[in-house]
Protein backbone atom coordinates (compact mmCIF):
# COMPACT_ATOMS: atom_id res chain seq x y z
CA UNK A 1 0.00 0.00 0.00
CA UNK A 2 2.93 2.40 0.79
CA UNK A 3 4.06 1.72 -3.05
CA UNK A 4 0.86 3.21 -4.05
CA UNK A 5 1.12 6.13 -1.64
CA UNK A 6 4.04 6.53 -3.14
CA UNK A 7 3.37 6.42 -6.92
CA UNK A 8 0.10 8.63 -6.31
CA UNK A 9 2.70 11.22 -4.93
CA UNK A 10 5.07 10.84 -7.28
CA UNK A 11 2.32 12.02 -9.92
CA UNK A 12 0.99 15.22 -8.09
CA UNK A 13 -1.39 13.83 -5.89
CA UNK A 14 -0.65 13.98 -2.28
CA UNK A 15 -1.22 10.96 0.38
CA UNK A 16 -1.49 9.72 3.95
CA UNK A 17 -1.25 6.52 4.91
CA UNK A 18 -3.01 5.74 8.13
CA UNK A 19 -2.15 2.38 9.68
CA UNK A 20 -0.43 0.24 12.17
CA UNK A 21 2.29 -1.79 10.57
CA UNK A 22 4.34 0.63 11.71
CA UNK A 23 8.20 -0.99 10.22
CA UNK A 24 6.58 -2.15 7.45
CA UNK A 25 5.34 1.26 6.13
CA UNK A 26 8.50 3.18 7.61
CA UNK A 27 10.82 0.13 5.40
CA UNK A 28 9.04 1.19 2.26
CA UNK A 29 9.07 5.08 2.86
CA UNK A 30 5.37 6.25 2.68
CA UNK A 31 5.64 10.20 1.99
CA UNK A 32 3.20 10.89 4.89
CA UNK A 33 2.35 8.55 7.53
CA UNK A 34 -0.37 8.36 10.73
CA UNK A 35 0.81 5.46 12.69
CA UNK A 36 -2.23 4.03 15.41
CA UNK A 37 -1.04 1.44 17.94
CA UNK A 38 -3.60 -1.08 17.35
CA UNK A 39 -3.91 -4.69 16.24
CA UNK A 40 -3.85 -4.97 12.49
CA UNK A 41 -7.36 -4.45 10.52
CA UNK A 42 -8.49 -1.55 12.40
CA UNK A 43 -6.63 1.40 10.80
CA UNK A 44 -8.98 3.84 11.34
CA UNK A 45 -9.97 3.23 14.94
CA UNK A 46 -11.74 1.04 17.12
CA UNK A 47 -14.82 -0.74 15.35
CA UNK A 48 -18.19 1.39 16.36
CA UNK A 49 -16.17 4.43 17.93
CA UNK A 50 -17.17 7.14 16.01
CA UNK A 51 -15.50 9.41 17.72
CA UNK A 52 -12.50 7.98 17.89
CA UNK A 53 -12.55 7.48 14.21
CA UNK A 54 -13.09 10.91 13.42
CA UNK A 55 -10.45 11.99 15.47
CA UNK A 56 -8.01 9.60 13.83
CA UNK A 57 -8.95 10.62 10.74
CA UNK A 58 -8.83 14.26 11.61
CA UNK A 59 -5.22 13.63 12.21
CA UNK A 60 -4.59 12.71 8.89
CA UNK A 61 -6.48 15.21 7.33
CA UNK A 62 -4.23 17.61 9.79
CA UNK A 63 -1.24 15.46 8.43
CA UNK A 64 -1.85 16.22 4.67
CA UNK A 65 -1.97 20.55 5.58
CA UNK A 66 0.81 20.41 7.94
CA UNK A 67 3.91 17.71 7.04
CA UNK A 68 6.71 19.84 5.11
CA UNK A 69 9.15 16.61 4.22
CA UNK A 70 8.19 13.38 3.68
CA UNK A 71 8.93 10.28 6.24
CA UNK A 72 7.92 12.05 9.34
CA UNK A 73 6.14 8.94 11.50
CA UNK A 74 3.43 10.73 13.12
CA UNK A 75 2.11 9.18 16.54
CA UNK A 76 -1.38 9.06 17.56
CA UNK A 77 -2.01 8.42 21.30
CA UNK A 78 -4.73 5.76 21.51
CA UNK A 79 -4.79 2.77 22.94
CA UNK A 80 -6.18 -0.63 22.48
CA UNK A 81 -8.42 -2.00 25.59
CA UNK A 82 -7.09 -5.25 25.39
CA UNK A 83 -3.53 -4.99 26.51
CA UNK A 84 -2.43 -8.86 25.73
CA UNK A 85 -2.82 -8.06 21.72
CA UNK A 86 0.76 -7.51 20.95
CA UNK A 87 1.84 -10.72 21.60
CA UNK A 88 -0.76 -12.34 19.68
CA UNK A 89 -0.32 -11.68 15.79
CA UNK A 90 1.58 -14.62 14.14
CA UNK A 91 3.06 -15.98 17.82
CA UNK A 92 4.66 -19.08 17.64
CA UNK A 93 4.30 -21.47 20.19
CA UNK A 94 5.62 -24.79 20.04
CA UNK A 95 1.73 -26.50 19.08
CA UNK A 96 1.57 -23.38 16.19
CA UNK A 97 5.16 -24.69 15.01
CA UNK A 98 4.06 -28.17 14.80
CA UNK A 99 0.88 -27.41 12.76
CA UNK A 100 2.66 -24.56 10.74
CA UNK A 101 5.37 -27.44 9.64
CA UNK A 102 2.51 -30.01 8.44
CA UNK A 103 0.83 -27.21 6.41
CA UNK A 104 4.04 -26.40 4.88
CA UNK A 105 4.80 -29.60 4.23
CA UNK A 106 1.79 -30.03 2.61
CA UNK A 107 1.81 -27.42 0.59
CA UNK A 108 5.35 -28.41 -0.72
CA UNK A 109 4.23 -31.67 -1.62
CA UNK A 110 1.11 -30.52 -3.86
CA UNK A 111 3.21 -28.15 -5.38
CA UNK A 112 5.70 -31.21 -6.28
CA UNK A 113 3.29 -33.04 -7.32
CA UNK A 114 1.87 -30.52 -9.61
CA UNK A 115 5.50 -29.62 -10.95
CA UNK A 116 5.67 -33.39 -11.66
CA UNK A 117 2.45 -33.85 -13.89
CA UNK A 118 3.68 -30.56 -16.38
CA UNK A 119 6.67 -32.46 -16.26
CA UNK A 120 5.26 -35.61 -17.83
CA UNK B 1 9.19 -10.47 21.09
CA UNK B 2 9.08 -7.04 21.26
CA UNK B 3 12.14 -4.71 22.68
CA UNK B 4 9.60 -3.33 25.85
CA UNK B 5 5.94 -3.94 26.51
CA UNK B 6 4.92 -1.02 24.63
CA UNK B 7 7.56 -0.97 21.45
CA UNK B 8 5.56 -1.09 18.03
CA UNK B 9 4.75 -5.02 17.14
CA UNK B 10 8.09 -6.30 15.08
CA UNK B 11 6.13 -7.50 12.11
CA UNK B 12 8.87 -8.08 9.29
CA UNK B 13 10.44 -10.31 12.05
CA UNK B 14 6.88 -12.23 12.89
CA UNK B 15 6.62 -12.60 9.76
CA UNK B 16 10.11 -14.40 8.76
CA UNK B 17 9.58 -16.42 11.65
CA UNK B 18 6.31 -17.75 11.08
CA UNK B 19 7.00 -18.18 7.58
CA UNK B 20 10.07 -20.02 8.65
CA UNK B 21 8.49 -22.17 10.93
CA UNK B 22 6.08 -23.40 7.66
CA UNK B 23 9.61 -24.59 6.14
CA UNK B 24 10.15 -21.95 3.43
CA UNK B 25 13.84 -20.73 3.66
CA UNK B 26 14.11 -17.91 1.52
CA UNK B 27 12.52 -14.92 3.62
CA UNK B 28 10.03 -12.28 1.81
CA UNK B 29 11.72 -9.04 0.74
CA UNK B 30 10.04 -5.98 1.47
CA UNK B 31 10.29 -2.86 0.00
CA UNK B 32 12.48 -0.46 0.78
CA UNK B 33 13.18 3.19 0.20
CA UNK B 34 16.09 5.25 1.64
CA UNK B 35 13.77 8.70 1.11
CA UNK B 36 10.14 9.35 -0.75
CA UNK B 37 8.25 11.64 -3.01
CA UNK B 38 6.29 14.57 -1.85
CA UNK B 39 3.79 16.55 -2.88
CA UNK B 40 2.21 19.52 -0.98
CA UNK B 41 -1.07 20.53 -1.12
CA UNK B 42 -2.13 22.03 -4.25
CA UNK B 43 -5.03 23.57 -2.88
CA UNK B 44 -6.92 23.80 0.83
CA UNK B 45 -8.33 20.38 1.85
CA UNK B 46 -11.56 22.16 2.14
CA UNK B 47 -11.59 22.91 -1.54
CA UNK B 48 -10.26 19.30 -2.21
CA UNK B 49 -11.53 15.47 -3.11
CA UNK B 50 -10.42 12.94 -1.43
CA UNK B 51 -9.84 9.34 -2.90
CA UNK B 52 -10.37 6.90 -0.32
CA UNK B 53 -8.14 3.35 -1.16
CA UNK B 54 -8.51 0.18 1.05
CA UNK B 55 -6.57 -3.04 0.72
CA UNK B 56 -10.29 -5.14 1.39
CA UNK B 57 -12.18 -6.79 -1.35
CA UNK B 58 -15.68 -6.19 -2.78
CA UNK B 59 -18.27 -7.97 -0.47
CA UNK B 60 -19.23 -10.45 -3.63
CA UNK B 61 -15.27 -10.73 -4.42
CA UNK B 62 -16.22 -10.03 -7.69
CA UNK B 63 -12.65 -8.07 -7.73
CA UNK B 64 -11.14 -11.42 -7.34
CA UNK B 65 -10.58 -13.88 -10.72
CA UNK B 66 -10.51 -17.67 -10.70
CA UNK B 67 -7.43 -18.23 -10.08
CA UNK B 68 -7.81 -16.70 -6.95
CA UNK B 69 -5.79 -13.20 -8.01
CA UNK B 70 -6.90 -9.68 -6.68
CA UNK B 71 -7.30 -7.12 -8.91
CA UNK B 72 -7.71 -2.61 -8.47
CA UNK B 73 -11.16 -2.27 -8.39
CA UNK B 74 -13.81 0.19 -6.96
CA UNK B 75 -16.71 0.93 -5.45
CA UNK B 76 -19.17 3.81 -5.05
CA UNK B 77 -18.75 6.50 -2.05
CA UNK B 78 -22.84 7.24 -1.77
CA UNK B 79 -24.44 5.06 -0.89
CA UNK B 80 -21.29 2.98 1.04
CA UNK B 81 -21.19 -0.91 0.82
CA UNK B 82 -22.19 -1.89 4.14
CA UNK B 83 -19.33 -4.26 4.60
CA UNK B 84 -16.55 -5.63 2.93
CA UNK B 85 -14.50 -9.07 2.56
CA UNK B 86 -10.92 -8.96 4.50
CA UNK B 87 -10.45 -12.51 5.28
CA UNK B 88 -7.92 -12.90 2.33
CA UNK B 89 -5.32 -10.25 3.86
CA UNK B 90 -3.64 -10.57 6.50
CA UNK B 91 -4.47 -8.85 10.19
CA UNK B 92 -5.15 -9.96 13.57
CA UNK B 93 -7.67 -12.02 13.27
CA UNK B 94 -8.07 -12.94 17.09
CA UNK B 95 -7.81 -9.56 18.44
CA UNK B 96 -10.40 -7.81 16.46
CA UNK B 97 -12.81 -8.18 13.59
CA UNK B 98 -13.75 -5.89 10.37
CA UNK B 99 -17.36 -6.04 11.33
CA UNK B 100 -17.35 -1.98 10.89
CA UNK B 101 -16.46 -1.15 7.98
CA UNK B 102 -15.46 2.48 9.20
CA UNK B 103 -12.65 0.87 11.31
CA UNK B 104 -10.85 0.53 7.99
CA UNK B 105 -12.90 2.47 5.16
CA UNK B 106 -13.45 5.37 6.85
CA UNK B 107 -16.46 6.89 4.20
CA UNK B 108 -18.77 7.64 6.24
CA UNK B 109 -16.29 9.83 8.96
CA UNK B 110 -14.69 11.80 5.71
CA UNK B 111 -18.74 12.62 4.20
CA UNK B 112 -18.78 14.26 8.11
CA UNK B 113 -15.60 16.15 7.24
CA UNK B 114 -17.29 17.27 3.91
CA UNK B 115 -20.35 18.03 5.66
CA UNK B 116 -18.49 20.36 7.94
CA UNK B 117 -16.49 22.26 5.04
CA UNK B 118 -13.18 21.13 6.10
CA UNK B 119 -12.76 18.85 2.49
CA UNK B 120 -13.88 19.38 -0.42
CA UNK B 121 -15.99 16.44 -0.82
CA UNK B 122 -14.81 12.76 -1.24
CA UNK B 123 -14.36 11.33 -5.07
CA UNK B 124 -17.15 9.22 -6.53
CA UNK B 125 -15.66 6.21 -5.63
CA UNK B 126 -13.32 4.54 -3.00
CA UNK B 127 -10.85 2.27 -4.76
CA UNK B 128 -9.38 -1.53 -3.79
CA UNK B 129 -5.48 -1.96 -4.32
CA UNK B 130 -4.47 -5.34 -3.78
CA UNK B 131 -1.82 -6.79 -1.48
CA UNK B 132 0.24 -9.03 -3.35
CA UNK B 133 4.06 -10.44 -3.44
CA UNK B 134 5.70 -8.90 -6.25
CA UNK B 135 6.85 -5.30 -5.73
CA UNK B 136 6.53 -5.21 -9.79
CA UNK B 137 3.06 -5.98 -10.22
CA UNK B 138 2.06 -3.21 -7.46
CA UNK B 139 4.78 -0.78 -9.54
CA UNK B 140 4.11 -1.24 -12.93
CA UNK B 141 0.25 -2.36 -12.47
CA UNK B 142 -1.94 -2.13 -9.69
CA UNK B 143 -0.54 1.95 -8.55
CA UNK B 144 -0.90 2.84 -12.23
CA UNK B 145 -4.30 1.87 -12.32
CA UNK B 146 -5.19 3.43 -9.37
CA UNK B 147 -3.83 6.51 -10.59
CA UNK B 148 -5.59 6.49 -13.76
CA UNK B 149 -8.55 6.00 -11.81
CA UNK B 150 -8.11 8.32 -8.93
CA UNK B 151 -7.41 11.08 -11.84
CA UNK B 152 -10.24 10.14 -13.63
CA UNK B 153 -12.50 10.81 -10.46
CA UNK B 154 -11.19 14.39 -9.90
CA UNK B 155 -9.10 13.19 -6.57
CA UNK B 156 -7.06 15.64 -5.31
CA UNK B 157 -5.79 14.13 -2.38
CA UNK B 158 -5.34 10.56 -1.27
CA UNK B 159 -6.34 8.68 2.12
CA UNK B 160 -4.87 4.91 2.08
CA UNK B 161 -5.72 2.51 5.06
CA UNK B 162 -4.61 -0.35 4.88
CA UNK B 163 -5.52 -3.24 6.77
Amino acid sequence: MSLVARHLEANGIPTVVVGSARDIVEYCGAPRFVFLDFPLGNPTGEPWKRDMQRAVVGIALDTLETASEPMQTVETDFVWPDPEWRGRYNRLTPDIRARLKAEGDARRDKQNAAKALRQK
Amino acid sequence: MSGGSNAPVPYMERTRQYYRAMGYDKDYVWANNEDAPFTPLKKPLAESRVALITTASDKSQTNIDAKGVRHVWAGPTAPPPDALFTMNTAWDKESTHTDDRESFLPIETMQGFARDGRIGGLTDHFFGAPTVYSHRMTMQRHAPEILERVQADGGDVAVLSPL
